[in-house]
């Protein structure tokens, strides 16, 4: 298997990132690289600073220490729109869909085109999301399909081809198949996957191990906020990772 | 493909043409077609008639524009009555003194204003529209009422009476170029713009707004301003149809304005509306005032049976859509 692309600089560098709220340590001394076209897990039990970590690596929390480089330079991340703009998107466990609107105008919301008239270009909306979904092969019934009559792994589908259309470095995805049945759940696994051939880092949380081995190059595992440490998903095992999560010897 | 291609098609054809989105026209037809047949010795028909219930309708339609834009972001507007009774006292004392130009300027400035007022303190005190805009619609109507002590003011200016009210362009009366070009402007904003998109997604789902960059604040206080000042307008329309401004003008139009926008296909709790469907339920209500009154009904009978008409209304184009 292909993993980390040795020799290649990792689109997305974390070190020595801690996260204060108050008095309390959300996360300390965390590090971790991820590569073009890898993917990384990053489990832990409830509480362990999962969330705390992506909203920092999405721009919603600053750290409050260390530093995030991206392909070699050291850059802040002090908004959701500075993240976005640095070529990271994200898929919410809630998916931040607008219901009502069709599958193109969400795959472009709040970043309409327009033509030289300044009204929307909805055309190109129109082109590009079915060219998109085609290539990632999301069955929905039509680009102009409204988002509430589609299904959960319809839906996800359409969060995770947004997310890969304005991603140039890196895709976030928190719980993507939480919510989802067993075919819903292996075609969303199937979409993933499938982000490796386009050279973008993948950060995935997921509470299912299961899912973690089918999908990683690597998992990084959390515990109260300390890393306990990174494998290689070829050379560990559930048991091993469990024991880290839990902190329990086996 | 070319199969798939084909449902697909034919699956978007049948979710666009729903039943819902025909409610408004279906209802406007079946009130025309049961006046035409009860009025027709009465003078229902008469092309004076109709042009009437248009030129009646306009400021009822302009305010409508603005609350499909309120209530597509999830927002609702109370206060646009008694904007439209400051706005035309407004204009009216201000042209008395100051002339036209400075009449339309103190009218739309006062629509603009309360908006701005409404709409600062939805978006940056985070308090809720209705609340704010019910506050804001007691304190203007006790604000119209003081501005001139109840008393009327007559608007004697010519240029402003016809640009407003009676006047005609080719032979088309003023008001329903005012109508046209409303609502013309109001369907390109609301479809065709980012603006009118971020709107509806701010409606639909103000995180997912939010969270795409949309700055949903600044939404919040565009459409409230937007009303206020097309409620400024209404004014403005009204002082120059009857040529006077009283702080009863726009008391009762609250009720109409929310029915034409429900019925005419937007949704109550945003995401989801029409401009067009806007004009053709504020035309179905205007439609209805004017056959009530030629059928004799004693005033108090025709607001039992307008509220009566207006529940049904409502009730069939909200049913299930929530679903």
């Amino acid at each position: 298997m292909d993993t980390t692309a040795s020799g290649r600089a990792p689109v997305l560098q974390l070190k020595d990132i801690r996260k204060h709220f108050g008095g309390i340590t959300a996360i300390e001394n965390f590090a971790l690289e991820i590569y073009p076209g890898e993917i990384v897990a990053l489990v832990g039990d409830n509480g362990a600073g999962k969330s705390t970590l992506v909203k920092i690596v999405s721009g919603v929390h600053a750290p409050s220490s260390g530093t995030i480089t991206m392909e070699g330079r050291e850059v802040t991340m002090a908004s959701a729109t500075m993240a976005r703009s640095h070529g990271i998107e994200v898929v919410y466990q809630d998916l931040a869909l607008a219901d009502q609107q069709t599958v193109y105008m969400n795959l472009f919301l709040g970043r309409e085109p327009v033509n030289r008239f300044g009204l929307l270009d909805r055309r190109r909306m129109i082109d590009e999301t079915d060219k998109l979904v085609k290539e990632l092969d999301v069955r929905i019934p039509s680009v102009r399909a409204t988002i509430r009559n589609l299904s959960g792994g319809q839906r996800q589908g359409v969060a995770i081809a947004r997310a890969t259309h304005w991603a140039s470095k890196l895709i976030l995805l928190d719980e993507p198949t939480a919510a989802l049945g067993v075919s819903e759940t292996a075609k969303v696994e199937e979409t993933v996957r499938s982000l490796k051939q386009r050279n973008i880092g993948v950060l995935i949380i997921s509470h299912s191990l299961d899912q973690v081995f089918r999908l990683a190059d690597r998992i990084c595992v959390l515990r109260r906020g300390r890393q306990i440490g990174i494998r290689n998903a070829a050379e560990t095992d559930k048991n091993e990772i469990i024991a880290m999560i839990t902190g329990l010897q086996h | 493909m070319s199969s798939a291609n084909t449902s697909t098609e034919v699956g978007s054809l049948a979710s666009r043409f729903n039943l819902q989105q025909y409610v408004v026209y279906l209802g406007f037809l079946a009130i025309f077609l049961f006046f035409a047949f009860m009025l027709r010795d009465s003078g229902f028909l008469t092309v004076r008639n109709l042009s009437n219930i248009v030129l009646q309708t306009a400021p009822v339609t302009i305010m409508a524009i603005g609350l499909v834009f309120v209530m597509s972001a999830g927002e609702i507007d109370l206060s646009i009555g008694s904007i439209v009774a400051v706005a035309a006292l407004a204009a009216a004392v201000t042209i008395a003194s100051y002339g036209m130009a400075a009449g339309i300027v103190a009218g739309l400035g006062a629509g603009i204003l309360i908006g701005l007022i409404n709409g600062a303190l939805v978006a940056y005190v985070r308090l809720p529209s209705f609340l704010v805009t019910l506050a804001t619609m007691g304190l203007f109507a006790g604000v119209s009422r003081s501005m001139t002590d109840l008393r009327s003011i007559s608007v004697t200016d010519e240029t402003f009476t016809g640009f407003f009210g009676s006047g005609s362009l080719l032979g088309v009366p003023s008001l329903i170029w005012w109508t046209v070009i409303a609502i013309a402007i109001g369907h390109l904003v609301y479809r065709e713009t980012r603006f009118g998109a971020h709107v509806l997604a701010t409606g639909d789902n103000a995180r997912a707004a939010s969270v795409s960059g949309i700055s949903v604040p600044k939404i919040r206080l565009a459409v409230l301003t937007i009303s206020g000042g097309l409620a400024g307008l209404a004014g403005l329309l009204y002082a120059g149809r009857l040529q006077a401004a009283k702080y009863t003008l726009g008391e009762t139009d609250l009720m109409t304005v929310i029915a034409a926008v429900i019925v005419g296909g937007t949704l109550l709790n945003g995401g989801k509306g029409s401009i067009v469907g806007a004009l053709v339920g504020s035309l179905m209500m205007g439609m209805l005032n004017n056959g009530l009154i030629l059928m004799g009904l004693s005033v108090s009978d025709q607001m039992i049976v307008r509220g009566l008409i207006i529940l049904t209304a409502v009730a069939v184009s909200l049913r299930d859509k929530s679903r």
